[in-house]
């Protein structure tokens, strides 16, 4: 069991509230504050965690983006990776990247990284659509542990307890595999000061995806993107009987 | 008859891509017992597409399903894979399966519920086929055109999909489900794929409720930090069981541990779209609140998030009914049969 491979996502900043550009074709991101996905931060802190109980000998992290992705990085790095690959997109490509092109890139560098693991986060908080993890194991042809609430290692086999819809359910497969975090993996750790002024010396190898023979054609456009039906104000009521008396205005009783 | 034979009795050889017989597979899924809803509001949406629908019942014990499935307004075939490999509906065991019945009818389109299942499954088929899926879609507004959230409901993206082959999953609070009844499916048995053999399902723990379901749920009560700990969750469980409601939870209460995963409320757990939803003590962070019609909110912090948001909401500041009587409580109408003392209770816990 040698390396894991992590992968990091830059993503707008979870308490921000997000507004849609005027021309309907995004969400504004310029001079909005980002940091990295919250799931993406639980998949380090477990990859980290697997590192201090020498499960594995190295952790990688990755991101996939323009320059500023490499902040990411460098705030993975400071968590514990060892060091960083930014694969650079940027650009048009960049607009158009979805989770199968994310995908391809990771299946590509777990090969030649021969890793045994990769760890992603269960979704990415801006476009939510929690498929990453399950398309990289299906095109290395791996088993995958989604939604993972717990890891255990059983020598060649990963024992997962996975969150689902009524409970708990716990399976084992076995490596290599992709996991893929969910909330209640771990508690990621804070970066200290110390390992911050490390990180800046971490290693971040930079390449493009055609170094790694993988096409960044998308066939999925977004055509708008708009905001969610306009709601009514609150109102705030101050007795039972002016709520009862809304209520009933409002035909919900 | 496959479908390939219809069109190629249909369309010239040339047209042939132009000819291609419209028909969503629908993956069903189930425990062997009971179809589980949210597949039915996946049938609707595949309905929606036009063409026809066959339906998917993979599993160790089918045959009660299939029949659930074959009465389906709307399903035209039952396809039916019975193996013990499909223990647990392992991801690594049903993609070889759909990827062989794809290959055999070449559907224009598959798709499951935005359940657990649905989530961890189609992903993996798609990328098989090497193309993208569209999750947890809330419209359908053509054949290659739908409409999902993005940043936990706060955005709609409207997207194409160009693949010939369309993979996506269906939000159950989207597509009311399609009635068990008038329809007549044949069934079809298709062949079982060998074992991927790199998984094994070993036990599940089931939160055992007899409230309704939260995602179908017409009115949920949910708990957050405010309730303080799991046992004043009863007062909940109590008020949920008087007026039929389900009982959720926001992110907080369940990464202290009151309450179990599967009651999670928001962008990262269970989707929910009651008519009225009740936050007991929950700040209301963005991403709890996608989704929700009228929200009632009672919470002892006049600064709380949940009272800034721009919503049809009742806010109901709970310091100001610290002097109400009882007598007023029992006239809270619609929750007719509740025991005043249960409001009350509830209402001095988050005063404390």
């Amino acid at each position: 069991m040698s390396r894991v491979l992590v992968g990091v996502k830059r993503v707008i900043d979870y308490a921000v509230k997000i507004r849609v550009k005027p021309d309907h074709s995004g969400v504004v991101t310029d001079g909005v504050k980002h940091s990295m996905n919250p799931f993406c931060e639980i998949a380090v802190e477990e990859a980290v965690k697997l590192k201090e109980k020498k499960f594995i000998k190295e952790v990688v992290a990755v991101s996939c983006g323009p320059t500023q992705v490499t902040e990411t990085i460098r705030t993975a790095l400071a968590m514990g990776c060892d060091r960083g690959i930014h694969v650079e997109v940027s650009g048009k490509d960049y607009e158009a990247m979805g989770p199968l092109q994310i995908a391809k890139i990771f299946a590509a560098l777990a090969k030649k990284e021969e890793a045994s693991l990769v760890i992603l986060g269960k979704q990415a908080i801006d476009d939510d659509c929690n498929q990453t993890g399950q398309m990289t194991a299906a095109l290395l042809d791996w088993p995958q542990g989604t939604f993972a609430s717990e890891v255990t290692i059983d020598g060649e086999k990963v024992k997962v307890v996975r969150e689902i819809d009524g409970g708990l359910e716990t399976i084992k497969i076995s490596m290599p595999a992709v996991l893929t975090a969910d909330l209640r993996l771990n508690t990621p750790r804070y970066a200290t000061l110390p390992n911050i002024m490390k990180a800046k010396k971490k290693k971040i190898a930079n390449m493009k995806p055609a170094d790694l023979g993988v096409d960044m054609v998308s066939r999925v456009e977004v055509l708008r993107v708009d905001e969610p039906p306009t709601r009514l104000a609150g109102v705030k009521v101050e007795t039972v009987d002016d709520l009862v008396a809304k209520l009933k205005a409002n035909g919900t009783i | 008859m496959s479908y390939r034979l219809v069109y190629r009795r249909v369309c010239p050889r040339s047209f042939l891509p132009f000819c291609r017989f419209q028909s969503t597979l629908v993956v069903a899924e189930h425990n062997n017992d009971k179809l589980t809803p949210i597949t039915l509001s996946a049938i609707t949406a595949a309905k929606k597409l036009g063409g026809d629908v066959p339906c998917l019942v993979a599993g160790t014990d089918c045959a009660k399903v299939a029949q659930e499935v074959s009465k389906v307004l709307g399903v035209k075939t039952v396809l039916i894979a019975q193996n013990d490999a499909y223990k647990g509906s392992l991801p690594e065991e049903l993609t070889p399966l759909i990827l062989a019945t794809q290959k055999q009818f070449n559907f224009t389109h598959i798709c499951a519920g935005a359940s657990a299942f649905g989530k961890n499954l189609p992903p993996r088929v798609s990328a098989k086929l090497d193309v993208a899926p569209i999750s947890d879609i809330i419209e359908i507004k053509a054949p290659d055109t739908f409409v999902r959230t993005i940043y936990a409901g706060n955005a709609l993206s409207t997207v194409k999909c160009n693949d010939n082959v369309k993979v996506f999953t269906v939000r159950g609070t989207s597509f009311e489900p399609t009635e068990v009844d008038g329809g007549s499916a044949t069934s079809e048995e298709v062949a079982v794929s060998a074992s991927a053999g790199m998984s094994e399902w070993l036990e599940a723990t089931l939160t055992n409720s007899d409230c309704p379901e939260l995602t179908r749920a017409k009115v949920v009560v949910s708990g957050g930090r405010g309730l303080k700990n799991g046992e004043n969750f009863k007062l909940l469980y109590d008020l949920a069981d008087k007026i039929n409601a389900a009982v959720g939870a926001s992110r907080a209460a369940v990464d202290a541990r009151y309450v179990p995963n599967d009651m999670q409320v928001g962008q990262t757990g269970k989707i929910v779209a009651p008519e009225l939803y009740i936050a007991v003590g929950i700040s209301g962070a963005i991403q709890h609140l996608s989704g929700m019609k009228t929200i009632v909110a009672i919470n002892k912090d006049p600064e709380a998030p949940i009272f800034q948001v721009q919503s049809s909401t009742l806010h109901f500041h709970v310091a100001s009914i610290h002097h109400v009587h009882c007598v007023n409580l029992a006239r809270f109408a619609w929750l007719g049969r509740c025991n005043h003392l249960q409001l009350f209770s509830l209402t001095r816990l988050c005063l404390r």
